[in-house]
């Protein structure tokens, strides 16, 4: 008994010090959305090109559907564009996946200029200029990407740029399996 | 002369050290039907943390989504929404995080209850050793043994068999 005693205190250490040492590999930016596995909020919003032109969740529905929520004050957007058009031409993604943008709390002007001169990813994005829709999905920046299966409920949250490697390592996974769950008719 | 210039200088530390313990807050304008909602805005905005500035509530932080969330917090309260109303509306879509004050559910129980079963670990870890017996006299005491070994060494009669004390024998090399 005593001997377990004396090595208490060097079983505790060492368990403190992997706890902590996990510690140092979790990103605290990195929270589960509250939303995940609920359905897309209802919005009724213009499209950034159109601005009579009102779009709903309806609109979005039946695909499996990457929303990004982007915005030209957003420099972190800009790094990820190039590969969202990677993604948008890619065409054996394009056939099963569909990408839409929100254009969150923006200047219509500007993100119109913006989609001219880098070209524009998206089927198309919805203005949301007050952050109403940005608000519902639990956004707080940009940019962030969720992934939409084809029932309307949201699947992931990812806060940050996408790129190869994201991709690779968050979304891919993710994304096979949601096909495959369309084929088989789940 | 002295004196006044002293109390001046008390005046000036004393409300400089005042004035530090009001927090600097964005400035916003929210005009608030009645004084009740007053109090409840400013108790709610110090208990939901921003979600982006992740150690600062709604009301200290200057981030544009903290911002937003005190705007929308606004609306609620004018809306004539309850506190708890207004809780959940924010955690439905920022999550439990935004709660500085966690609910008591299964993954905050050790953050809840891990205080207080520490407190209690250590109360009886005192406790056992506090009724660990002490040392009586009778514990102290030589035995028969001992006594005999002590009167050969006031003696001055090295037993031969001690071996494991190398000053004495140092001593009597000498």
């Amino acid at each position: 008994m005593n001997k377990v005693i004396r090595f208490l205190p060097l079983v505790l250490v060492i368990a403190l010090g992997v706890v902590l040492y996990r510690g140092l590999s979790l990103n605290p930016q990195d929270m589960p959305s509250a939303l995940v596995g609920n359905a897309m909020p209802e919005f009724s919003l213009s499209t950034l090109n159109d601005e009579n032109k009102m779009v709903t969740k309806a609109d979005l529905a039946g695909d499996i559907v990457l929303l990004n929520v982007w915005a030209t004050w957003c420099p972190t957007c800009k790094y990820e564009h190039p590969y969202l058009l990677e993604l948008a031409t890619d065409p054996q993604l394009n056939s099963q996946v569909t990408l839409y943008g929100v254009n969150y709390k923006d200047e219509r002007p500007a993100a119109q200029e913006w989609l001219t001169y880098y070209k524009d990813p998206y089927q198309f994005s919805i203005f949301d200029e007050e952050g109403t829709l940005g608000l519902d999905l639990g956004v707080y920046g940009a940019p962030e990407t969720f992934v939409i299966d084809h029932h309307g409920i949201i699947r992931k949250r990812f806060a940050g740029a996408l790129d190869i490697r994201v991709w690779r390592k968050e979304f891919e996974p993710l994304i096979k399996q949601l096909i495959n769950e369309k084929l088989q008719g789940k | 002369m002295l004196n006044k210039i002293l109390f001046i200088l008390i005046v000036s530390v004393t409300s400089l050290l005042a004035s530090n313990s009001v927090y600097a807050s964005p400035v916003e304008t929210f005009e608030f039907q009645d004084e009740v909602t007053k109090i409840r805005f400013q108790a709610l905005s110090k208990e939901l943390r921003c979600p982006k500035c992740q150690n600062q509530n709604l009301a200290d932080s200057n981030s544009p989504i903290a911002a937003d969330l005190r705007r929308e917090l606004y609306e609620l309260l004018q809306q004539g929404k309850a506190d708890s109303e207004v809780v959940d509306f924010m955690v439905a879509r920022y999550g439990e995080f935004v709660l500085y004050r966690p609910r008591v559910s299964s993954i905050t129980y050790i953050l809840w209850f891990g205080p207080a079963l520490l407190i209690l670990i250590g109360v009886i870890i005192v406790i056992i050793i506090l009724r660990k017996k002490p040392a009586t006299k009778e514990n102290l005491a030589l035995d028969s043994q001992q006594q005999e070994k002590l009167q050969q060494l006031l003696q001055g009669n090295q037993p031969t068999s001690n071996i494991d004390n190398p000053n004495i024998t140092k001593k009597e090399k000498e």
